[in-house]
């Protein structure tokens, strides 16, 4: 990454799913132990489940000014609607990483789509750790952050006693994006038809 | 009681500061002011040790007067000031002198409130039933029917009894006394300072240039008689009906419980805090610098 | 504050470094009332406060968290509140007694959209002007404003630091993306970090003036309970703090407390500059804005645009000289606010050199962004 240069990822979805949790383990991964400057905000309704929950991290190597996020480089959704709402904000060549079992319609074929809330469900037997398994997909394919770093910072948030089942939905996620190869995916999030109109 | 009224005035009274006092000539303010002063004497109280709170009003100005560390705050708000110095400072001694209208109108949030928190602080109101200084309009405990500069045909509100809402919300010491009973009044603060917990203190009082005037009481000396023949003791009035208890005054301690006080609460609060952030420093020296171990 | 070797980087909100700073600073009392987004102020203090000897406590309502604070601080310990627009209403009672007693306190308010109970999850800036003017008459007062979480550490020692200098109520303004965004940060150790306590006084008793002047303006500070009984009213007092009616007597009280401040200016003031050198064009933003506004002037720089950035960090007194420079410097100067112009109105009081004022007004709960004030660069 050049001096000035941000990388950006959203995390959205539903309230509840742990959205902004997944974010402040990023940022916290990013921040505290690979010593990167990182800047996390969120925004939420007054409800405490339900309705839509965004949280962002932005990352660089220099102060960051603007704190919200500018041109997403990484968009996770975490249902269609989401999905929906945020695609448009991302780069031509950023990337978007969704759950698949939640979401059907892609906007493009630049996506990877793992079935987060399943593998949660199988692999670990808890639903509510969907949102660690999605953070170690994003952490890998983002190349933003320590895997060690990001494991560590998980392990520093989660409440007692949930450490385990945390970090085995973590590296549930990293072997999954592991699997995937982003050279395969086309260039740009934009469709090939563009250019004509 | 001579010689003690020169100790009073020598030692308790502010020489630096020009009297005369802006109380009206036969206010019960004085009254209250001695027997109040008196009782911290017989309690033998430093006077760098305490602190004298007071709102706004008449009884307000007593903070001026008077040789302790004194404050003279804003309307209503005077508890939540000594609330802040108790919990700072506990060992200074707070007391705390409002009026009627400061303490169960404007501040009758806050006093409620310092009641059921149950500090180990004092509250002395002084009721004279009116907004003396503003010109005698009605307050929470002018009487129904009576008139004021606001209820020029007879009030139509209800009056608040203020030391039954007191022990209500929860203070641990309730007494109340009035202007006549110079000593009874001196005994009972004397037991409000001394008591641990929230201790309220009602002096009935009189306005005879507002309140007293508008209602056909007379004057000073007409309106603090009255009082002696309106007063039955707490004993007494267990008594006797409540239709041979209306428009007496009640004298005596009406509350005397005991609950935890939260100042000390607090305290224990403060150990436990600092045993646990103790402990948490010696886990994280064990485990070194990094802060967090699987 | 960057990082050292040593020295490990946590990720805070800025309502957490707010508390990190406060106590560095040696607060020991807070009182407050439950809102939003100010509550996590309270919540980790109740936490922190008795672990360092200190007391937090929950009081009925914001106009006694006020009262609350003053009293603690009057016994002698490092007070705060921190509330948002509707509290910040009721504490301008208790606020006015604490310019006009001279007692050392600190408040937050943590600015959500407006008027009323608005939009409390959402930013504003409404709330600058009555920061200034907000309880009733004329009455000296010093406003600070926080844009980044590293910020809410070194504004709240500063203004900690202030308030024990000048022994009055120093007001912090936050809104709610500071509040709420979490930022990784160096905390300065308790050795790096220079605190200022409230100068004491050091005659005997008897010859003790609470209110008396001197070279600074600024009484030492007797704390309840010392030994130096005085007396405290809200009431305009002499020297010895008795009430008084006397005109020579009120002017020389009212001059000092406001003078104290103008003594203060160079120190009180604090702006920050970014690309100011060559700029013929500027930005005049505080709080989370001037971040917007510090992207917007690099991407004008990339434009080949000279623009740069003044950051208010000192909001008042309004840092007229330091803002004259640049006016006098700059051709045009933009003023974006999450506000209907409250800033942009001291800007135009002190302008007389023709620089060119453009605001720009945002109060829809959204952060104002970068390509908003690219806009007005590339344009005016």
């Amino acid at each position: 990454m050049k001096s000035n240069e941000r990388y950006e990822i959203r995390f959205s979805g539903s309230g509840g799913q742990g959205i902004i949790t997944a974010a402040v383990v990023m940022a916290d991964a990013v921040g505290s132990f690979d010593n990167k400057h990182v800047c996390q905000t969120q925004s939420y309704g007054p409800e405490a489940r339900g309705g839509k929950s965004k949280a962002e991290v932005v990352i660089s190597n220099a102060p960051i000014d603007y704190p919200k996020a500018l041109s997403v480089d990484l968009l996770l959704a975490m249902n269609q609607a989401a999905c929906d709402a945020y695609f448009s904000d991302i780069k031509s060549d950023g990337l978007l990483v969704v759950d698949g079992g939640l979401v059907q319609q892609l906007p493009t074929s630049r996506s990877v789509s793992i079935p987060f809330t399943q593998i949660a469900i199988e692999q670990i037997g808890r639903e509510l750790v969907a949102n660690m398994v999605a953070l170690g997909a994003v952490g890998y394919l983002s190349g933003q952050v320590s895997l060690k770093g990001l494991e560590q910072a998980l392990l520093s948030r989660v409440p007692k006693g949930t450490e385990k089942m945390n970090s085995e939905a973590l590296q549930a996620g990293i072997e999954e994006a592991k699997k995937i190869d982003l050279d395969s995916l086309p260039r740009s999030v934009l469709s090939e038809w563009d250019d004509e109109f | 009681m001579l010689e003690s009224a020169e100790i009073i005035r020598q030692e308790y009274l502010r020489h630096d500061k020009k009297f005369p006092h802006v109380w009206c000539p036969g206010c019960g303010n004085g009254i209250v002011m001695g027997a109040l002063l008196r009782a911290v004497h017989s309690l033998g109280l430093s006077k760098n040790e305490v602190v004298l709170v007071s709102g706004i009003g008449c009884a307000g100005r007593m903070s001026t007067y008077v040789d302790f560390n004194t404050m003279h705050t804003t309307h209503g708000r005077a508890l939540t000031f000594s609330t802040g110095i108790k919990l700072a400072k506990p060992e200074l001694t707070v007391l705390t002198v409002m009026g009627d209208g400061d303490a169960t109108a404007i501040g009758g949030n806050h006093f409620i409130h310092a009641a059921r928190r149950n500090l180990n602080l004092t509250a002395i109101i002084v009721n004279n039933s009116t907004y003396g200084m503003t010109g005698g309009q009605y307050s929470p405990t002018t009487p129904f029917g009576s008139k004021s500069t606001t209820s020029v045909y007879g009030h139509v509100e209800h009056a608040f009894s203020i030391a039954e809402l007191a022990a209500t919300a929860g203070a641990s010491f309730v007494a109340r006394s009035t202007v006549y009973h110079a000593s009874h009044l001196e005994k009972m603060i004397k037991q409000a300072i001394v008591k641990r917990g929230f201790s309220v203190m009602e002096v009935i009082s009189n306005c005879h240039v507002q309140h007293g005037r508008r209602n056909k009481l007379g004057g000073a000396v007409e309106m603090i008689t009255g009082f002696k023949e309106r007063s039955v003791t707490v004993d007494k009035a267990t008594k006797m009906s409540p239709e041979e208890l209306e428009g007496k005054i009640t004298i005596g301690v009406l509350a005397d419980i005991e609950k935890p006080i939260s100042t000390e609460e607090y305290q224990r609060v403060i150990a436990e805090a600092k045993q646990h952030a103790e402990k948490i420093a010696k886990e994280k020296e064990k485990n070194g610098v990094k802060r967090y171990e699987e | 504050m960057e990082s050292s070797e040593n020295q490990k980087k946590v990720l805070l909100q800025g309502n957490e470094a707010i508390v990190e700073g406060a106590l560095a600073a040696g607060c020991r009392f807070f009182a407050g009332y439950p809102i939003t987004p100010a509550s996590e102020i309270s919540e980790i203090l109740s936490v922190k406060l008795p672990e360092l000897g200190g007391t937090f406590i929950q009081m009925e309502d914001e106009i006694a968290s006020m009262g609350a604070i003053i009293g603690a601080s009057l016994a002698g310990v490092k007070s705060m509140t921190a509330t948002s627009g509707p509290g910040f209403s009721l504490i301008q009672e208790n606020l006015g007694y604490g310019c006009i007693t001279e007692v050392p306190c600190v408040i937050v308010n943590v600015m959500r959209g407006g008027p009323s109970t608005g939009l409390p999850t959402s930013p504003s800036q409404g709330d600058v002007q009555m920061a200034r003017w907000g309880t009733h008459g004329d009455h000296p007062i010093i406003v600070l404003a926080v844009s980044s979480v590293s910020d809410c550490f070194s504004v709240t020692v500063k203004a900690f630091n202030l308030s024990e200098k000048y022994r009055i109520p120093v007001i912090i303004l936050s809104d709610e993306v500071v509040a709420h965004t979490r930022e990784s940060v160096t905390l300065p150790t308790t050795e790096q970090i220079r605190v200022f306590d409230r100068v004491k006084p050091d005659v005997p008793p008897e010859w003790y003036k609470p209110y008396a002047d001197n070279n600074r303006g600024v009484p030492d500070m007797a704390a309840l309970g010392d030994g130096y009984r005085h007396h405290v009213t809200g009431l305009i007092h002499d020297d010895r703090g008795y009430p008084t009616q006397d005109a020579q007597e009120i002017e020389k009280f009212l001059g000092r407390i406001h003078g104290k401040i103008s003594k203060g200016f160079q120190d009180i003031m604090v702006i920050k500059t970014h690309l100011m050198e060559d700029a013929e064009i500027f930005v005049i933003a505080y709080g989370s804005v001037a971040r917007s506004a510090l992207r917007a002037v690099r991407d004008a720089r990339e434009l080949g645009i000279k623009a740069g950035l003044v950051q208010l960090v000192t909001l008042f007194p309004f840092p007229r000289k330091n803002v004259d420079i640049y006016l006098r410097q700059c051709r045009a100067v933009i003023i974006p606010e999450m506000n209907m112009g409250q800033m942009s109105r001291e800007v135009s009081r002190i302008n007389q050199a023709d620089c060119r004022i453009v605001k720009h007004n945002k109060i829809n709960g959204q952060l104002i962004t970068p390509d908003e004030i690219l806009k007005h660069l590339t344009t005016v």
